[in-house]
């Protein structure tokens, strides 16, 4: 019974940084309809800054938000110069670019940082929250950063106008801008926010993992394998997506397949979501009259 | 009366095919002009042109201010608020979302609230379903909704394209008689374009009339109404 509380807890721990890949994910889904490869290369590149700061001398959480803010200008920085030119161009090109963007980040961390293995310091302790050797402050950590996350994002998307247009903007964008959107800069921030959210699961993986320019790898199958479970247009179902795919992982892995196949579990969820259910669970279909 | 809009010369391209030939419009402040003409005419082309949705050429001046380099965003934030054809819903925005859409652009947003009441007096029946995702409405109802979204945002200038497109002729009337109100109320200027003439020579005061691409005759409604030969080569009744 401890052995499956415990294999939960790195379930839902796991699945809290698949969560906040997927979230990544749909945020520049749901705003330009592409699927960016190259969000984990992004963090993975957002962690080693984080890494350098904290190299440097500066406290956690100052390098933590520094980190934030400089993916967010990143990811706004890299919609305006690279995707902004191919606006109109067909989505193999765009496949393409992203493809190009990860080895770039991939190639660009090594060269800087070197390709061995670096330690990255957690701000949550490793005990016990109740002492009997369950659940981690680590663990409880990560799952927290990851739904105060979601619950920003939500207040963001439902409640500001800024929010409202961002929605627009991905439904509609020909309408967005008769309501006087600026439609590109809206992608941009779309963009930025990916970028954000995909620098806070590299700090919240790395102490796990461990700092290597490959570390994500494996973290964006899993992400994305999270985002089609949820459905790929809806933050919250990524989200619940995320959890159930880093539990289900955890516990086919120790259970049934072992530790080796869980990769190929991951897989075999994409594909099953795409040929079962393509809107995921919590997909949303849109009534449209005609 | 002074002109709220002038264009001047303006031609217009969808790729290489030219769809419009040096068009002269000049729009009243206060009036309601309609741009009628057969299919293919050029009139939704002009509507888009005058917004920078297409590529084109000529000059656009609002009020004094030229507008010819203006991005789309920026003549709306202008005050030029364009229906567009097929009623650009967000079907998965409720319809308060889609209303609530202006506030981003509006400085005084308690001004905006009064005047989401304000849209809600024109069409109640917008207000009964406030909560409604927006797809779910019928065609009069994503219509009034374009409408009262156009509203929102303020306008100086009102570009309707075809609001009565497929809809029942009582919606028609209800929405044709809102439009007049909102242009005698609000003192929202109007160029509507339509299809059915009669209809659009009843609520304008201007009437410009297109062929392939090009401005055939223009004047007061009343002198198109009643010019027998005109209403029939050009319009059909």
């Amino acid at each position: 019974m401890d052995f499956f509380v415990q294999q939960i807890a790195a379930g839902l721990t796991s699945g809290a940084i698949y969560a906040c890949v997927a979230l990544g994910l749909v945020m520049i889904y749901v705003s330009t309809d592409h699927i960016n490869f190259a969000q984990g290369e992004m963090a993975m590149f957002a962690t080693y800054l984080a890494w350098a700061m904290i190299d440097a001398g500066l406290p956690y959480w100052i390098a933590f938000g520094l980190t934030v803010a400089v993916a967010f200008a990143g990811g706004l920085f890299i919609q305006r110069v690279v995707l902004k030119p191919l606006e109109n161009a067909p989505v193999l090109a765009l496949v393409v670019c992203f493809i190009a963007l990860l080895s770039i980040f991939n190639a660009l961390a090594g060269m800087i940082w070197s390709y061995t293995i670096k330690q990255f310091p957690s701000p949550f302790p490793a005990r016990d929250v109740f002492g009997n050797g369950l659940v981690s402050v680590q663990q409880l950590g990560v799952v927290a950063v990851t739904l105060v996350m979601l619950g920003l994002l939500t207040v963001f998307f439902r409640y500001t106008t800024l929010g409202l247009a961002m929605r627009a903007a991905a439904q509609n964008a020909t309408s967005a801008r008769l309501m006087g959107v600026r439609v590109s800069w809206m992608l941009a921030l779309g963009w930025g926010l990916a970028a954000a959210i995909g620098a806070i699961a590299g700090m919240l993986v790395a102490p796990i993992v461990f700092l290597d320019p490959n570390m994500m790898t494996g973290i964006l199958v899993y992400g994305f394998a999270g985002a089609l479970v949820g459905g790929i247009g809806n933050p919250l179902g990524a989200v619940a997506g995320g959890f159930i795919v880093g539990v289900l992982e955890n516990l086919v892995g120790s259970y049934v397949i072992g530790n080796e196949l869980k990769l190929t579990f991951a897989l075999i969820v994409v594909v099953g979501v795409l040929l079962l259910k393509p809107a995921g669970i919590f997909g949303r279909v849109i009534v449209k009259r005609v | 009366m002074s002109a709220l809009l002038q264009v001047k010369g303006m031609s217009a391209w969808y790729g290489a095919i030219r769809a419009l030939y040096e068009l002269d419009l000049s729009i009243e402040k206060g009036g309601v002009t309609a741009l009628l003409g057969a299919n293919g005419a050029g009139k939704t082309t002009t509507l888009r042109a005058i917004c920078n949705m297409i590529r084109r050429s000529g000059s656009t001046v609002l009020d004094g201010t030229d507008i010819t380099r203006r991005s789309t965003e920026d003549i709306v934030r202008m005050g030029v608020a364009h229906v567009p054809e097929g009623r650009g819903t967000f079907v998965a925005l409720t319809v308060e979302e889609n209303l609530k859409l202006a506030f981003h652009i509006r400085r005084d947003h308690a001004e905006a609230r009064r005047d989401m009441e304000l849209v809600f007096e024109y069409f109640p029946r917008l207000k009964e379903r406030i909560r409604q995702q927006a797809g779910t409405l019928s065609g009069g109802e994503q219509q009034m909704l374009a409408i009262a979204r156009a509203l929102m945002i303020r306008p100086r200038l009102m570009l309707l394209d075809e609001p009565s497109f497929g809809l029942a002729p009582l919606v028609v009337q209800e929405i044709f008689r809102i439009l007049r109100r909102i242009n005698a109320e609000e003192h929202v200027s109007m160029l509507i374009v339509e299809q059915n003439a009669a209809l659009a020579l009843d609520l304008a005061d201007h009437v410009y009339l297109l062929e392939t691409g090009s401005v055939v005759t223009s004047g007061p409604s009343a002198m198109v109404q009643n010019d027998e030969t005109l209403r029939k080569a050009y319009l059909g009744y």
